[in-house]
């Protein structure tokens, strides 16, 4: 083989290689990807029943209904509307009344999102930013801990 | 006082930088030998000044003063002495102090030891390396200053995030910026061959060191935090493809691409102009790390309250150094020399398909990282990618990459000879092909790839020490020969055996923990007891506890197995004085065939408990595997100092394995 030849078998090997990774990120970016929602766009009937999404708002003042055994009741809000959530498990340490959260799961044909994972938090202080800039867009107003703590 | 005199040695180690950015380099150019040497004693004086600096402040946190504002935000006068040291990294501006301090701490080293290199390298090196110290350091001083004081400074202070109190992330951080931060020696080098216009022996032989050291601590690094995520955060797993994690992944596997061609560089001249860019490519991957980790532009589970201004700041130093690198290496790569020829099939080509696949696979973490941010800045909408996209992207590369593992070793230089490789691979072949009947025969259930990546694990460590048999000669020679050439073999074979051995080890521990880990979440009351994975656990109910700086609820698990009492495991609800922040700690009871993983978890009203238990099969061989990948590292590393300053020497060395 020629000098050229081995670099055209080198570089075309290289592009095989990347054309393959290419197909592969393609197909994974359209089947594995999830969206984030609010529950305004929930009530706004953005989602279909069984479609993955990730749901995130405030978890709504008094909503935190334990069930039997691991069952848990709560409403994600983001003071325009809310959306019922019920989980099956342990939640996060940092899960609480009035605090940020994400959940993602599916929504069932009564409206009611199941939840799979509720996500949790390093940091008192962190508000996950979907959430946060959500809720800025509904207009409210975000407690302490929303910015950074070297700036208060 | 002390505080102030840290200040003051920061703002000096500023101007020392600028200095040796500028005149070395014009020294450089003009071709002026005292100029040059005036690299050596800077780069000294750039990391004294900026050891001093990061002392006072250590210093500050020790005790406790909360005049100054970090570390009353950070700091608490109740907090043990290990966590408060820690704690002058566990915040943004004590974090960027160490980074730029281990830059200093790189640089003079090359100052110190790199005597036997030539003199305009060096000073160039010292000089690119120099400039990156002078721009981190302007951005601590404008925009992350750990030295401001607070009027009237606070009774006490707010404390440290209790889930970043733990030993193993103690540590964590110095041991990824020494990793991160080491890749800006193959930067540095990088950017100087270019401003040269050329390189040459020397230039492989110092960087492949450099790099191989950074890629020790960055493997150490992730491991620890790795580690740290499976006890402390209670998930039971270990890796969660989070846009953090990602982020120090990325530069570890474009650096373990740089490693392999710097290899191809030093003993055969070829791929130099692959080598440069990769150089460029894995700092600009750190730097991409600093400002994703930083900046707080992901949403990530590990996004600590950050601040998006600072991000900008550091986005453009990364658009600097990288756009700057790539501009130069556009300009000038065409003057670097071509070197050897080689077969497809070669020692060489074998590598070339190792930086394939590792580049090709950085990019696909790169996109899956990025992806949610392009879509976001283009239309708005959020999404999250997570697990299974790396599941259908990342794997598919990494399965080819660790088959063509074992091979590489063996085939010779410039022309290979495959078929006779796979005859001494037989052995190992056939070993993997056991490993996985077994996994199969044992497990019964699980996915059909696990069986496949048991085999294939078991394929690569067998690979690696057939390699060392075959170098060795048993049972081709005498005993004695056998040990005598044992012996003789180069510590660099034994690195290269070790790191692979420790990937294989890894790869059956993912591939166990993976498929076959068993998981309930369940009530349970005192007196009650459960099965997993053939213990039996006993909840004895809960026992209020104080520690240190916190109160805590223990749950009591009795463990015994086949009727034995094995260990009481002790999970744990935690809250913190300050601040006054739950968590979690795992009851953890590890054996040689997997870890028994118990989290408590809510009181019911009823008086019971939620729990969680999980059986993570094999799952501590992830870890063990990267500290062998560590120790191989080393011992190759021991083995690089001879050569550095015995070029002559090298090329004998260099010849014998191949006799």
């Amino acid at each position: 083989m020629t000098r050229k030849q081995k670099r055209g078998l080198l570089i075309g090997g290289g592009v095989g290689v990347l054309a393959v990774a290419a197909i592969l990120v393609m197909f994974a970016l359209r089947d594995t990807i999830v969206f984030f929602q609010t529950p305004s766009d929930v009530v706004a009937q953005k989602v279909e029943p069984g479609q993955r999404f990730r749901l995130g708002g405030l978890v709504a003042e008094g909503s935190v209904r334990r069930g039997t055994g691991t069952h848990v009741e709560f409403t994600v809000t983001d003071m325009t509307e809310s959306v019922p959530v019920t989980y099956e498990g342990i939640l996060p340490d940092l899960f609480r009344e009035g605090q940020g959260v994400v959940t993602e799961g599916t929504l069932s044909a009564s409206g009611v999102f199941v939840a799979d994972t509720v996500l949790a938090k390093h940091d008192e202080n962190y508000m996950p930013p979907e959430v946060a800039d959500a809720l800025k867009k509904k207009g409210v107003q975000l407690g302490q801990g929303a910015s950074h703590p070297g700036q208060q | 006082m002390v505080v102030e005199f840290g200040h003051f040695a920061l703002v000096l180690a500023v101007v020392v930088a600028l200095f040796q950015m500028l005149v070395p380099m014009w020294g450089a150019r003009t071709g002026n030998a005292r100029l040059m040497a005036t690299a050596k004693p800077a780069a000294i004086a750039q990391f004294a000044l900026l050891l001093i600096s990061f002392l006072s402040l250590t210093y500050a946190y020790v005790t406790s003063d909360f005049s100054v504002a970090n570390v009353a935000v950070n700091s608490h006068s109740a907090k043990p002495l290990i966590y408060r040291i820690s704690g002058v990294w566990g915040n943004h501006e004590g974090s960027m102090l160490l980074w730029v301090l281990i830059l200093a701490l790189f640089g003079a080293l090359v100052a110190v030891f790199g005597h036997n290199l030539p003199s305009r390298l060096r000073a160039n090196v010292l000089s690119v390396q120099s400039s990156i110290a002078l721009a981190f350091g302007v951005f601590i001083l404008f925009t992350s200053n750990p030295f401001l004081r607070l009027d009237p400074a606070p009774f006490d202070g707010r404390g440290l995030n209790p889930i970043l109190q733990d030993p193993a992330l103690a540590f964590h951080p110095p041991f990824l910026y020494m990793g991160y931060v080491g890749f800006s020696m193959a930067f540095s080098f990088a950017i100087a061959a270019l401003i040269e216009g050329r390189t040459d022996a020397a230039w492989a032989r110092w960087v492949r060191p450099w790099t191989l050291a950074a890629w020790m601590f960055l493997t150490i690094g992730i491991a620890m935090g790795s580690w740290w995520a499976y006890y402390e955060l209670g998930w039971g797993g270990w890796w969660f493809w989070d846009p953090v994690e990602n982020a120090s992944f990325m530069p570890w596997l474009a650096g373990t691409a740089l490693l392999h061609s710097a290899l191809v560089m030093e003993k055969r001249e070829a791929l130099k102009v692959w080598t440069v860019l990769l150089a460029i490519v894995t700092f600009s991957l750190s730097l991409m790390g600093t400002f994703l980790v930083r900046s707080g532009v992901l949403t990530s589970v590990h996004a600590f309250a950050v601040d998006p201004e600072r991000g900008v700041a550091i986005l453009a130093i990364m658009v600097l150094f990288t756009g700057g690198g790539l501009m130069l290496f556009a300009l000038r790569a065409g003057q670097l020399r071509q070197g050897g020829l080689f077969a497809p099939i070669s020692r060489e080509g074998s590598l070339v398909l190792n930086n394939v696949l590792l580049t090709t696979a950085t990019v696909t973490v790169l996109v899956g990282t990025l992806y949610p941010l392009a879509l976001e800045g283009l239309t708005g909408q959020k999404i999250s990618v997570g697990p299974p996209y790396f599941n259908m992207t990342f794997v598919p590369l990494m399965v080819p990459l660790l088959l063509a593992m074992p091979f590489g070793p063996f085939l010779a230089w410039k022309r290979g000879d495959l078929r006779g490789v796979a005859e001494r691979l037989a052995a190992a072949a056939l070993l993997a092909v056991l490993a996985a009947v077994v996994t199969f025969a044992i497990s019964g259930r699980g996915p059909w790839l696990a069986p496949v990546m048991m085999g294939i694990g078991v394929f690569i460590m067998a690979g690696a020490l057939a390699e060392l048999v075959f170098r060795a000669k048993l049972g081709k020679v005498p005993f004695a020969e056998t040990v005598r050439r044992f012996r003789n073999l180069p510590r660099s074979v034994f690195g290269t055996s070790l790191a692979h051995f420790g990937v294989g080890v890894m790869v059956v521990g993912i591939t166990a923990t993976t498929a076959y880990q068993s998981e309930q979440v369940i009530l349970m009351k005192a007196g009650e007891s459960r099965e997993i994975a053939g213990y039996t656990l006993t909840f004895r109910g809960v026992v209020p506890n104080r520690g240190p700086n916190y109160r805590e609820q223990v749950g009591q698990f009795e463990v015994y197995r086949n009727g034995q009492f094995v260990t009481t495991l002790k999970p744990s609800k935690r809250i913190y004085d300050a601040p006054p922040q739950p968590t979690s700690e795992s009851g953890i009871h590890a054996s040689w065939r997997g870890d028994l993983y118990t989290v408590l978890g809510d009181a019911q009203e009823d008086g019971g408990y939620s729990i969680r238990l999980y059986f993570n099969p094999l799952v501590r061989l992830i870890w063990i595997g990267a500290l062998i990948m560590f120790a191989g590292g080393a011992v190759s590393l021991s083995d690089r100092r001879l050569r550095v300053g015995a070029p002559r020497r090298s090329r004998r060395l260099a010849m014998a394995p191949a006799e």
